[in-house]
């Protein structure tokens, strides 16, 4: 802390996190091009990478927790972070409409390469029915929401029991969906390889997947400072933070859904035949 | 413009008050960092040792073309003449990458956004300190993957990435299956990360940190600018990050999103990188637009002429830059409507790019001009970027461009804004707070001979190309036929001049930091009105640790 400031500003101390974190995604990077080109050392170094990643995120994140713990998060610096969530979010969007506007210049302007032939969904892909497990996962992402707005209205009125209920189920939800998507990924007629169908789904709903992953690890280390006594009813971003992030990848999900899974189902093709010819 | 500002108790009391960095060791400050000036020091560093070595590149290219035939490109490939005409492509894939991702990024927003941003706000640093460090360090690792992607393999043989700036499919993918491309993608990736991180933190600091009475409509033009540049950072980003993804599992994953064989479509890249990409020429050239703004009005002393309008002009450059993305397809196969729209849009940005010229010279009008090495930067800006603002309105005709495009017209139009537009405002930038950052004056005499030099140099170096581009040479090419020979010739010795110019530089910064001259807090007088000429030159490691109150 800077001696003598009359500010309420976060002026921090150097730190050696940035600076290895930056190399350790060069380590991270690197090895994936290596093993991408099936060098022996791609997969080491990869690991190695990520887990240097991991581990920088985790001591990084625990150094702002034991800020947050100490004082040094004033009202404006918490107005700072939220500002900064709301922003990676917006960037995170950003990065979906990528991934969206693949799947709709496939899906609404069908080529008549093989495999595709003029048609969505395409010619001979075994399509997922809509209104089996991905509805189920819709209701469990929506239902998901719900619980972490108990929890949120729990931590607020200082209801730590509710608290923890809520967070639980919410991570359980989350790991649920999670599971139902690897299935459905197992059992899939097409791959992620080889054709524009495979290639779309799976770049949308697997990046989302990943999201739900974080997501949910996020969730996680809010449960586990739950445990550990963290988080005030005036004071809790960190949480708020997760739910918002949460809520963020399940809006993305109802956009999957209604887009990838019910309008590029064979069910969505149909009705569009129907009332448009 | 606000900002003639009645400080309320805070004045140069705090010259040489560094007590807090002398208790850092070297790597603790300089590695460690968390503070907006040291990392914007770096960044600067940073920006000249990339642009020193892609300006290097540039200048084997110039050596290569300035003669009919190959030359000098096969010294670097015993003789090999296909390999040479690959390491052509990997030189101007390098040169446009670093100078756009490792120099004129890094110096505009990183360099001087890091330094003023906050300084000009009034705040005493950045609202995400750390964050701000691995902003800087994520672009080191970033620059190594481009480096080293020039020594490995990409086409089969061949080394390094000649794919161009744009990475375009088929090319990137199936023409070099060698891990140089995805080097690159990967370095793309990093340098991404940061940039999104960094305008995160931009944007939090601006709206969150200015000091009592530092309305949004008060702030200096210079942070208007770093603001309306970060939401097109954040929001463009992130697309080039998807279309470069899918880049990458096309590449080594067997996906088909660009292979028109599977379904997919190399369009669909095309698409996805120029949205990112025209909002890119814009993060490339508002942060000048922002430094010009403070130099015109501290030079001409006289607030900016039509502030408001120069702010929301900016603003409506940046969003209008979300929507004309295609006019850089124009020969893809586009249908005729979509060129329209897209000709009929890019034209609409010339509304608020006029409303910043002739608010530019209106400032100057009237105005106790005194032509120092900032301003002559400065009036070169605007004279060089509104010839390229000209001929970009030419370029905005889908019909004109379907015979102009890929050709030098092109390269001339766009190292007019940005070799000529957005480096000219760095270095007027850097001449006009070079005392303040350093506490040294510049060299006055070797910074109007390097202006005087460098300008004389990159008109003759790209002027000749329009005519190039016109007689039907297109970019992109180590060789030509021997009719375009005459003004490769006089563009090859304008290279020489600017060279020339940059030596000018170079010694100003040995003679300048050699100096055992100091400047004052404010040594432009009373033309400097925004807060950082209220500090002592250079300011102390924590400024405003009781915030300023603007009036």
């Amino acid at each position: 802390m800077a001696a003598g400031k009359t500010h309420d500003f976060h002026i921090l101390q150097p730190s050696s996190r940035p600076f290895v974190m930056a190399f350790a995604a060069l380590l991270l990077a690197a090895g994936g091009i290596g093993w991408m080109h099936k060098f022996s050392w791609g997969p080491i170094a990869f690991f190695a990478g990520l887990a240097s990643v991991c581990a920088m995120f985790f001591l990084w994140w625990r150094d702002v927790v034991h800020e947050a713990n100490t004082g040094d998060h004033t009202p404006v610096v918490q107005l700072h972070h939220r500002y900064g969530m709301i922003l990676f979010i917006a960037s995170e969007v950003m990065f979906f409409v990528a991934w969206f506007w693949a799947y709709f210049s496939a899906a609404l302007y069908p080529k008549a390469a093989a495999g595709v032939a003029g048609v969505w969904p395409p010619k001979g892909v075994e399509v997922l029915d809509p209104f089996v497990f991905p509805l189920l996962n819709t209701m469990i992402l929506l239902l998901s929401g719900t619980t972490v707005t108990w929890a949120h209205h729990a931590l607020i009125h200082g209801d730590r029991k509710s608290l923890k209920q809520g967070l639980w189920l919410t991570i359980i939800l989350g790991a649920i969906f999670s599971c139902i998507q690897a299935f459905e990924y197992h059992h899939a007629e097409f791959g992620f390889a080889g054709n524009i169908y495979g290639a779309t789904f799976y770049m949308a709903t697997g990046f989302h997947g990943f999201h739900v992953f974080i997501g949910t690890i996020f969730l996680l280390v809010c449960l586990m400072r739950v445990y550990k006594g963290d988080f005030t009813p005036r004071q809790h971003f960190g949480f708020e933070a997760a739910a918002w992030y949460w809520h963020f990848v399940d809006v993305v999900w109802l956009f999957l859904f209604i887009s990838i899974y019910v309008w590029g189902s064979k069910f969505g093709a149909a009705v569009v035949h129907n009332a448009f010819g | 413009m606000a900002t003639a500002s009645a400080l309320a108790g805070h004045g140069h009391d705090h010259a040489g008050d560094d007590h807090a960095d002398h208790k850092l060791s070297f790597i603790q400050r300089w590695l460690f960092s968390t503070n907006h000036k040291d990392i914007g020091t770096l960044y600067l560093i940073f920006a000249v040792v990339a642009g020193t070595i892609g300006g290097a590149i540039s200048g084997i290219m110039r050596l290569e073309l300035a003669a009919p035939g190959i030359q000098y490109l096969t010294w670097f490939t015993q003789g090999n003449l296909d390999a040479s005409y690959h390491l052509w492509n990997v030189f101007i894939t390098a040169h446009g990458l670093i100078m756009v991702f490792f120099t004129v990024m890094p110096a505009m927003i990183g360099g001087f956004g890091n330094w003023f941003v906050p300084i000009m706000i009034g705040a005493p640093d950045m609202a995400f300190p750390r964050m701000n460090n691995v902003s800087f360090w994520l672009l080191v690792p970033s620059f190594l993957l481009l480096c080293g992607s020039m020594f490995v393999e990409g086409p089969a043989g061949f080394n390094g990435a000649g794919t161009g700036w744009t990475l375009y499919p088929p090319l990137s993918t199936s023409g070099h299956p060698g891990p140089a491309v995805d080097m690159a993608i990967l370095s793309l990736h990093l340098a991404g990360a940061s940039s999104i991180l960094g305008a995160i933190n931009f944007i939090t600091t601006i709206l969150n940190m200015r000091a009592p009475g530092m309305t949004l409509h008060k702030m200096p033009l210079f942070v208007w600018s770093v603001l309306v540049t970060a939401f097109l950072l954040l929001l463009s980003l992130p697309v080039l990050a998807g279309a470069i993804t899918m880049l990458l599992t096309d590449r080594n994953f067997g996906t088909t999103f660009f292979t028109a064989e599977s379904g997919g479509d190399p369009i669909l890249y095309q698409h996805l990188f120029w949205f990112f990409g025209h909002p890119e020429v814009y993060i490339m050239i508002l942060p000048g637009f922002g430094m010009i703004s403070q130099i015109i009005s501290t030079f001409s002393k006289k607030p900016v002429f039509g502030y408001l309008g120069m702010a929301y002009a900016m603003v409506a450059i940046g969003f209008i830059g979300f929507l004309v993305w295609a006019h850089h397809m124009f020969t893809s196969g586009l249908d005729v409507n979509t060129k329209m729209y897209f000709t009929a849009a890019t034209m609409i940005i010339a509304v608020p790019t006029g409303i910043k010229i002739f608010s530019w010279i209106a400032t100057m009008w009237g105005g106790s001009l005194s032509f120092k090495t900032p301003m002559l930067w400065a009036l070169g800006f605007i004279f060089m970027f509104t010839v390229g603002g000209v001929s970009g309105v030419l370029l905005a005709n889908a019909g004109v461009d379907t015979y102009m495009h890929n050709s030098y017209y092109v390269v001339a139009h766009f190292h007019y804004v940005l070799s000529l537009g957005a480096v000219f405002s760095i270095f007027a930038g850097f001449y006009y707070w070079f005392g303040k950052m350093t506490g040294k004056p510049y060299n006055e005499v070797l910074g109007q001979l390097h202006f005087w030099v460098f300008f004389l140099g990159v008109n003759v170096l790209f002027f000749p190309m329009h005519f190039l581009g016109q007689d039907g040479m297109p970019r992109r090419i180590p060789d030509y036929p021997v009719q375009f020979a005459y003004y490769n010739k006089i563009a090859s010795y304008g290279y020489v001049i600017m060279a020339l110019g940059m030596v000018f530089f170079f010694l100003n910064l040995i003679v300048s930091f050699a100096s055992k001259k100091r400047v004052a807090g404010n040594y432009w007088g009373e033309g400097a009105t925004t807060l950082e000429w209220t500090l002592s030159s250079p300011p102390p490691f924590h400024q405003f640790e009781t915030l300023p109150v603007i009036k």
